[in-house]
């Protein structure tokens, strides 16, 4: 595979990982901030805080991961992305900032005006912030950034059928993978109550998601065809397929209550959408540019695709300490 | 490689929009830079704390590194979310740059990435599992941190040396048409600039550390537990301190052989000359240092070691290429004034302890040291202007424009007015928590760690 197709093959690994992992972390923040009051969504707000805590921050850096390697492999393409995009890309920088600092501010709080005021900034932008990263993507898939710099409409080009529909994806999706998240570990807490609420809330989200999406594809036949044909007839669509038939064996297995199989098939329905829309999308980037006229010099190229391969080395057992850890903890 | 798309950038920027990108990236990354130095410099100190608590049992040094790693805790959380901001802000705000160069200088944020990714690993590691990991073990997972906070530091500073020495690509008509990005990472700044970060990160989360300890012993707490969380972090940071003006000399040098104009702009140089004097304060006022102290022959001596060396002025350039004096001069004199008191802080303390194994007696030192936190963070913001700001009108010095890297999207001005006030209520939220979390004593409750939890501080 020629370099600029390995980096691009990264990119979408590294984009992939950040809605998994990240992703599910702004789906926590959506359910603190529908636990109720401080008193009845206590439970709630505790295993979210517990799960995610110690994980966020490394799954924040899969977002910088995809922002330095745009820059590096895709330079142009980088450039002309978040200049047209810069509103929706400044409430995501805001938002991001609110999100991670209340969420650290609420930790150390002991008073509850302050882990209330504290909560509610890190709940509210754990839902603003996805929306927005998702009507950035809608605005990419659709073609509406065309290339050079804030070529674009500044407007329309994120406010529009499939942005929007996006958006909501986004934040439905964190919040579907969250729950699901979350089910399996309250039960390995042992809380056969919080188990039930997330169960519940799982298969909520699940099925809202699958509806949306269907939605999506909806608005994409009428509002981006390309996308829309590529998906239902052409080479994405076995992803689609793949997204809608781990969806569904997700339902069934929390029905069953399999909480840890569905982690696995809740993921892959994610990563078969996401997918779906690179394979659809590809090899154009933004209209009329692909990735061969994108790409940055292969000196550039193989200089950090190496680098990330040795940097890989580290991570890997890192990361894989870093979970084991947490995901195998003592009882109370 | 590139099309021709970035030559169709449209209309220019307003004078306005180009000002408010410039502050907004101003007060991002002057935010963001204190922040960064105690997460580059405070997992050390901490580590040292709880080695020597653990080789002697001390209660104290134990609870000060429980402590510290709680502050570290937030402080990492606010460092990762507004250093998340300046990646966005770099296409955000500078397409121009990124959209051509982001290429070039790939490689160093590709490796800082990877950095960044091991810090926030270990962090998690080191915070969360202090009491399921046996202790060195859990000190083990600290030293990534520390390694990987430093090479951080190093990798981001070597793009923005880039920026000052631009080497390791050949570009034709705004397109790159080929990059060696190795030499592009070491490029001739790297060096000084690197290492007078990262030594000012330490110094920085040294003294901002000790000054907490330095008011609590103000107000008469001076016990052990508090003795020792002066004694530290002001060690640490009283033994980098003379070394910084060394490596700052060593900086200053580089920029007086590479960036002639941009040390005209640090002293205030208007016409090129030999034998030129050292300007100690002094306002530049149509084309000349007004109202200073002249030292004579002092800049071409420290610039280049030679009472007759020639300085070039800012004269040598068109009117549009020079830098705002006054700006850089008196940042220039502000971060020498701050570093050489924290050198007489630092030496006064010295002196003590060399002759009776204590702190000085007088009050005075404690006062000082109380306001050494926020001197060190002068002294890095003074520095990082100059270095900016000395460089404009060049984003890419001598390559690209700031003015022609800006994004040309209206209304930018309301983008800076929305991030000052979130940066504003951060700020707020973030003085408040950390100062709270030094008042009480909010120690982790660890059953095996008893005398720790039970040891009383005044």
């Amino acid at each position: 595979m020629p370099l600029p197709e390995i980096m691009l093959v990264v990119l979408w690994v590294g984009l992939t990982a950040y809605v998994l992992f990240g992703g599910a972390d702004f789906g926590g923040g959506v359910w603190d901030l529908l636990a109720g009051g401080s008193e009845r969504g206590r439970p709630q707000r505790a295993l979210v805080e517990h799960s995610i805590g110690p994980v966020w921050e490394a799954n924040h850096v899969w977002l910088i991961f995809v922002l330095v390697l745009m820059w590096t492999g895709i330079p142009s393409v980088f450039a002309a992305v978040m200049s047209t995009l810069y509103i929706p890309l400044t409430l995501v920088a805001l938002g991001i900032i609110a999100r991670g600092a209340a969420f650290a501010f609420r930790k150390v709080s002991t008073q509850l005006w302050q882990q209330r005021l504290f909560g509610a900034a890190f709940a509210f932008s754990s839902l603003v912030t996805p929306f927005f990263l998702g009507t950035v993507a809608g605005a990419i898939a659709s073609r509406r950034v065309p290339p050079g710099v804030a070529a674009g409409d500044l407007v329309t080009s994120w406010v529009n059928p499939t942005s929007l529909v996006s958006g909501a994806l986004a934040v439905l999706t964190a919040a579907y993978l969250a729950a699901v998240y979350l089910t399996r570990d309250a039960e390995r807490r042992g809380d056969a109550e919080l188990v039930e609420q997330f169960r519940r809330r799982a298969l909520g989200a699940g099925i809202v998601v699958g509806v949306v999406s269907a939605v999506g594809v909806a608005v994409l036949a009428a509002d981006t065809p390309e996308l829309y044909a590529e998906l239902t007839t052409g080479r994405a669509l076995p992803f689609l397929m793949i997204a809608v038939l781990s969806g569904l064996v997700s339902l069934a297995l929390l029905w069953r209550r399999a909480y840890v199989a569905v982690r696995l098939t809740a993921a892959v329905a994610v990563t078969g959408l996401l997918w779906g829309w690179g394979l659809g999308q590809y090899p154009d980037l933004l209209p009329g540019v692909s990735v061969t006229d994108a790409a940055a010099t292969d000196a550039v190229l193989a200089a950090s695709l190496g680098a990330l391969g040795v940097g890989a080395l580290l991570l890997v057992p890192s990361l894989w300490w870093l979970y084991a850890t947490f995901q195998h903890e003592r009882n109370g | 490689v590139t099309t021709d798309m970035l030559s169709a950038a449209a209309a220019a920027a307003t004078e306005a929009d180009l000002g408010a990108a410039r502050m907004q990236m101003a007060l991002s990354l002057g935010w963001h830079i204190v922040i960064a130095c105690f997460g580059v410099g405070m997992p050390a100190i901490t580590l040292i704390a709880q080695w020597r608590g653990h080789r002697t049992g001390d209660p104290a040094y134990r609870l000060l590194a429980r402590r510290w790693a709680k502050a570290m805790g937030v402080l990492f959380a606010v460092g990762a979310v507004s250093g998340t901001i300046l990646s966005f802000e770099m296409g955000l705000l500078w397409p121009g740059l990124m959209g051509v160069y982001g290429e070039v200088i790939g490689l160093p944020f590709s490796l800082e990435g990877i950095a960044f990714f091991i810090e926030a690993i270990f962090l998690g590691i080191y915070l969360y599992a202090w009491d399921r990991l046996p202790p060195v073990q859990h000190m083990l997972s600290g030293i990534p941190i520390v390694v990987a906070g430093v090479a951080s530091a190093f990798f981001v500073v070597t793009a923005n040396a880039w920026m000052q020495q631009p080497t390791g690509f050949d570009a034709e008509n705004g397109h790159i048409i080929s990059v060696d990005p190795w030499a592009a990472m070491f490029n001739p700044a790297t060096p000084s600039q690197t290492t007078h970060m990262i030594v000012a990160a330490f110094m920085v989360a040294g003294f901002g550390m000790a000054s907490v300890y330095a008011v609590a012993m103000l107000r008469g707490r001076r016990d052990r537990y508090h003795r020792l969380g002066f004694l530290l972090p002001f060690t640490v940071a009283a033994v980098l301190s003379p070394l910084q003006v060394g490596v700052g000399d060593w900086a200053a040098h580089f920029v007086a052989d590479n960036q002639p104009v941009k040390l005209a702009a640090m002293e205030g140089v208007f016409e090129t000359e030999r034998g030129v004097p050292l300007h100690i304060g002094g306002v530049a006022v149509d084309g000349q240092m007004r109202y200073g102290v002249e030292i004579p022959y002092g800049l071409s001596l420290l610039a280049h070691w030679d009472a007759s060396a020639e300085i070039t002025g800012l004269n040598e350039v068109p009117a549009d290429e020079r830098p705002p004096v006054n700006i850089v001069h008196w940042a220039f004199q502000i971060m020498v004034a701050s570093g050489l008191a924290l050198v007489a802080l630092s030496a006064s303390g010295a002196w003590a302890w060399w002759r009776r194994r204590d702190l000085p007696r007088s009050r005075w030192f404690l006062r000082a040291a109380a306001l050494s936190g926020v001197g060190a963070a002068l002294a890095l913001e003074a520095g990082w202007v100059v270095t900016e700001v000395g460089r404009q009108p060049w984003i890419v010095y001598g390559v690209l424009r700031t003015s022609e890297a800006v994004n040309p999207a209206p209304g930018l001005v309301w983008g800076f007015v929305l991030v000052s006030v979130v940066y504003a209520v951060l700020t707020v939220a973030s003085v408040y928590v950390l100062r709270r979390l030094a008042r009480d004593k909010p120690v982790p409750v660890a059953p095996q760690e008893r005398d720790v939890t039970d040891y009383t501080v005044v």
